[in-house]
């Protein structure tokens, strides 16, 4: 079978028709309106060769891989498509049926292997590459490395990353399952660690389980979950993907939980997602439903349960802006939750940045497979981060936070900006 | 196209000319259903003079142009069916000039609408013409389609705004029109003239456009009803009323349900038919008009009549009347929309007659649209695979036509005429209408490399011209 066989087979035709071409998703698109109204970078471009291509019109071209590419993933577009097209899951499916029919570049194959297959599916893998890195920080080959000039070897935008990585804390994880909730007990709640806020930012799921914990929620950590699976699938990897779906699945559904709730939008919005990635398996999409129905952003359950009225924070005055996190946003539909927690603090003078519903470029692995447009993508960003003119960013997800620190340090605001992740920010000076 | 064509218009714009598979691909279509077709390159030129250079280039290659604005046209007036040449103005996007003195704007074709919007309104001044697509389309666009919106029954429509124009005609010379004047009848009115003309007599490069000071009050109101008709009749009271609301729109039952499935700002759906009512201006007059409204919507039979209580509540309501036909792609594969047109004072009758063509031909038709000036939007939502059902729908468009031009009205209010309704054409005009119209066309683009196919038909379709 050809690749354009693969498309009129596994192209879901129905969802390829919902899309009436009416554009009202154009003004959304950040690559759109990066390339100047290029609608080859647009959602309604992008269903359009996907629709030639499954209806026989066309070969695939080279052109069009990159169109699809270049993408983001962000899906702003989907909230504004008053059609209701899940412009998500078709260019999963579409990124999906190229991977099995084309060879990817030799840079973009190294990331994929050290990255999707090595680094993300195995928690002890990620323990021991992000080991590496605070032995790389704490030993001095930091600063060796950085002499040798071996990073020049690696893309701009991934050198520039190894300086914004953040410090890595020794190891010091709780190992007890169950938690109370201080004060009177409101819900209980299973936590998802996920691979990278589990290793690299363990301080802010700390952080994440102290604040669910003042909200009234008994916490539970079930054993067996890992890697949400959203890089490999939003990159093609679709059957990895699958596979660290049902683990997570079987991981909580024993668990007497209200909630499945975490912090990092970009694997809530995947985990929301698994129904559908599960779709064509009869018994799997149904425990993938009721698994679904579970999935909470920590904010939402803040809010929910009235913390934000309860507990007071209070900091010395500073100006702050928050940058959503796009899947957090789009897929999971939480923007106001995140905002609503910042203004309860205390000497937080809350400013809206323009544009802060538009994806920062960090978009997963993007940044490193299409740094030229990601870098694009945020240094318009920091532009409006000067005109905000903040101290402080708040995001609510690891991808976004590093792309921001990233940006900060692009744009020469080291020392006078800082970003940090929603759970880290709520506390008291 | 051949690599020597493609040569020489990268040459012309510095590079901005393009024809992969791709490339192509993303510009075979517009916002209308059924119609796509390859062009041959895409070119963005960067002023006037470059569209000019490409206009006689062109012409002595005998190769269409289509100007493209942003791609949301609804009569495929904008998809390259005769291939060609596809024009884009995204390197002539800026805003030129807000004289303030005159109350002007001057500003290239590429700019969005909603931008033009929010600049002027930053300056307390108000440009009306609002069609649905305003965020994305441009006002080169707008101005080609002469396109309508939301305020045009109280404002007008983009041609009541179109003060002077420049154009590249189709032999390559610039010529400018109007100017930012209150008055000139200097000779015929072709600013009027290339105000929507689809691009069939020359490319729009530069447009000088009215302003109005912004009212200084405005309130909104949603009408709701429990049968269509009560709603329709509402609408001819408040005009017989001597009322002008600056906005005045209905939505079905259908319609009302996929729109609020979509924007959630809390769509009454029990009703059978909605209303949305705007008015603006002083704030004392507003207030009394708005009660008045009121009443009569209430004596029509209204069993819900209420303010939005905020602004950003009649915002809402506003943007999500605006993804009505969007919406209604929800339900079905293929939504097709008219924009049948008649005297307001025909508005219940042309309601009633939609309801029962879409029984007699078996198809569904929603109906929303801009009561209050007679532009009515009846949508059929349906699934081009099926020929047989498809057969029906052209049908019942045709006989929507024919009752539109029999109570007076028109095949199209603000759509244009595109390819799509090039066929129903004369039955508006009439076969001397028409000619008139093609002996213009042909002395000013001889050679027809302007966006051929568009307004004027193949063929048109056999039958007799009916009503005026």
């Amino acid at each position: 079978m050809t690749v354009e066989q693969a498309f009129t087979e596994r192209m879901d035709e129905g969802e390829l028709m919902n899309c009436m071409r009416c554009g009202f998703c154009l003004p959304s698109c950040p690559t759109y309106i990066q390339t100047g109204g290029d609608e080859v970078h647009s959602p309604r471009g992008r269903i359009a060769m996907m629709k030639a291509v499954h209806d026989g019109l066309m070969p695939l071209t080279d052109e069009m891989t990159n169109s699809l590419d270049v993408c983001l993933g962000c899906r702003a577009c989907e909230p504004v498509c008053p059609a209701g097209v899940q412009y998500g899951h078709l260019l999963e499916e579409a990124r999906t049926i190229i991977q099995d029919y084309k060879k990817p570049s030799v840079k973009e194959k190294v990331v994929r292997r050290t990255v999707l297959n090595e680094l993300f599916p195995k928690n002890e893998q990620m323990n021991r590459a992000v080991g590496l890195v605070r032995f790389y920080q704490t030993s001095g080959l930091q600063k060796g490395v950085r002499k040798i000039g071996f990073l020049k070897l690696f893309p701009e935008s991934m050198r520039e990353m190894e300086k914004v990585l953040p410090a890595i804390p020794k190891r010091t994880r709780t190992d007890r399952k169950r938690l109370l909730a201080t004060g009177e007990k409101k819900a209980t709640v299973a936590f998802f660690q996920g691979c990278l806020m589990d290793t690299m930012f363990q301080e802010t799921n700390q952080n994440t389980i102290r604040l669910l914990q003042s909200a009234g929620c008994d916490i539970v950590i079930p054993d067996g979950q890992g890697c949400c699976g959203a890089l490999h699938g939003h990159a093609g990897e679709k059957e990895k993907a699958i596979e660290m779906a049902k683990r997570n699945i079987e991981a909580f559904e024993g668990m007497e939980a209200d909630y499945i709730v975490l912090n990092a939008g970009g694997c809530g919005a995947y985990l929301a997602g698994y129904d559908h990635l599960l779709s064509q398996d009869m018994e799997w999409r149904e425990r993938a439903a009721r698994f679904k129905a579970r999935i909470r952003d920590f904010s939402s359950i803040l809010i929910q349960h009235g913390f934000d009225e309860r507990i007071r924070f209070k900091k010395r005055q500073h100006r702050v802006t928050y940058q959503d996190s796009c899947h957090l946003r789009n897929g999971m539909g939480v923007h106001h939750e995140p905002r609503q927690l910042i203004q309860m603090v205390e000497g937080a003078d809350y400013v809206e940045m323009k544009n802060a519903d538009g994806c920062c470029g960090s978009a997963g692995v993007y940044n490193l497979v299409q740094p030229e447009m990601s870098m694009q993508i945020l240094d318009d960003k920091m532009k409006n981060v000067k005109e905000a003119a903040p101290g402080v960013i708040v995001t609510a997800n690891p991808g976004c936070l590093l792309q921001m620190k990233l940006g900060i340090e692009r744009a020469g605001l080291s020392g006078l900006v800082e970003a940090v992740h929603l759970a880290d920010y709520l506390n008291n000076d | 196209m051949n690599d020597r064509l493609l040569k020489t218009l990268k040459g012309i714009t510095n590079g901005h000319a393009r024809a992969s598979q791709a490339d192509l691909l993303a510009y075979s279509y517009d916002g209308t259903p059924g119609f796509q077709a390859m062009p041959d390159a895409v070119v963005s030129p960067g002023s006037a003079e470059e569209v000019s250079e490409i206009v006689r280039f062109c012409r002595s290659e005998g190769i269409p142009i289509v100007p493209r604005g942003s791609g949301t046209n609804l009569s495929a007036g904008t998809t390259p069916t005769a291939g060609g040449v596809v024009l884009l103005f995204n390197r002539m996007n800026q805003i030129l000039e807000i004289d303030e003195e005159n109350l002007t704007v001057t500003v290239q074709p590429g700019v969005i609408t909603k931008d033009l919007i929010d600049a002027v309104e930053m300056r307390g001044l108000f440009y009306p013409p609002d069609p649905s697509s305003m965020k994305i389309s441009t006002i080169g666009g707008n101005i080609s389609e002469n396109s309508g919106g939301l305020r045009g029954l109280k404002y007008g429509v983009t041609k009541d705004y179109v003060l002077g124009l420049e154009a590249v005609m189709p032999d390559g010379s610039v010529i400018k029109t109007g100017g930012k004047l209150a008055k000139d009848v200097a000779g015929y009115d072709l600013t009027k003239l290339l105000t929507g003309a689809e691009g069939t007599l020359g490319v729009i490069t530069e447009a000088t456009l009215k302003l109005i000071p912004m009212p200084s009050s405005k309130k909104t109101m949603l009408a709701q009803f429990a049968a269509m008709d009560q709603a329709a009749e509402a609408v001819s009271a408040i005009i017989a009323n001597r009322i002008i609301p600056a906005t005045l729109e209905f939505m079905d039952r259908a319609t009302i349900r996929a729109v609020e499935d979509f924007a959630k700002v809390g769509l009454p759906l029990e009703a059978e038919a909605i209303l949305l009512i705007e008015q603006d201006g002083a704030e004392a007059a507003v207030n009394d008009e708005m009660q008045l409204m009121k009443e009569i919507c209430e004596k029509q039979g209204a069993f819900s009549v209420e303010l939005a209580k905020t602004a950003e509540e009649a915002n809402n309501l506003m943007t999500a009347r605006r993804s009505a036909l969007s919406a209604l792609a929800r339900l079905k594969p293929t939504t097709i929309l008219e924009d049948a047109t008649v005297p307001r004072s025909k508005v219940a009758e042309m309601v009633e007659a939609i309801t029962k063509i879409a029984v007699k031909h078996q198809v569904t038709i929603c109906t929303f649209g801009h009561a209050g000036d007679g532009n009515l939007h009846p949508t059929c939502i349906t699934d081009a695979r099926i020929t047989e059902e498809m057969h029906r729908v052209e049908a019942a468009f045709e006989e929507i036509f024919k009752e539109a031009i029999r109570l007076g009205g028109t095949i199209t209010g603000e759509h244009g005429v595109g390819e799509m309704k090039a066929p129903y054409l004369e039955w508006k005009l009439g076969a001397s209408g028409i000619n008139v119209m093609k002996l213009i066309k042909q002395s000013l683009d001889p050679d027809n490399i302007m966006n051929p196919n568009k307004i004027f038909g193949k063929s048109e379709k056999k039958r007799v011209v009916v009503g005026k």
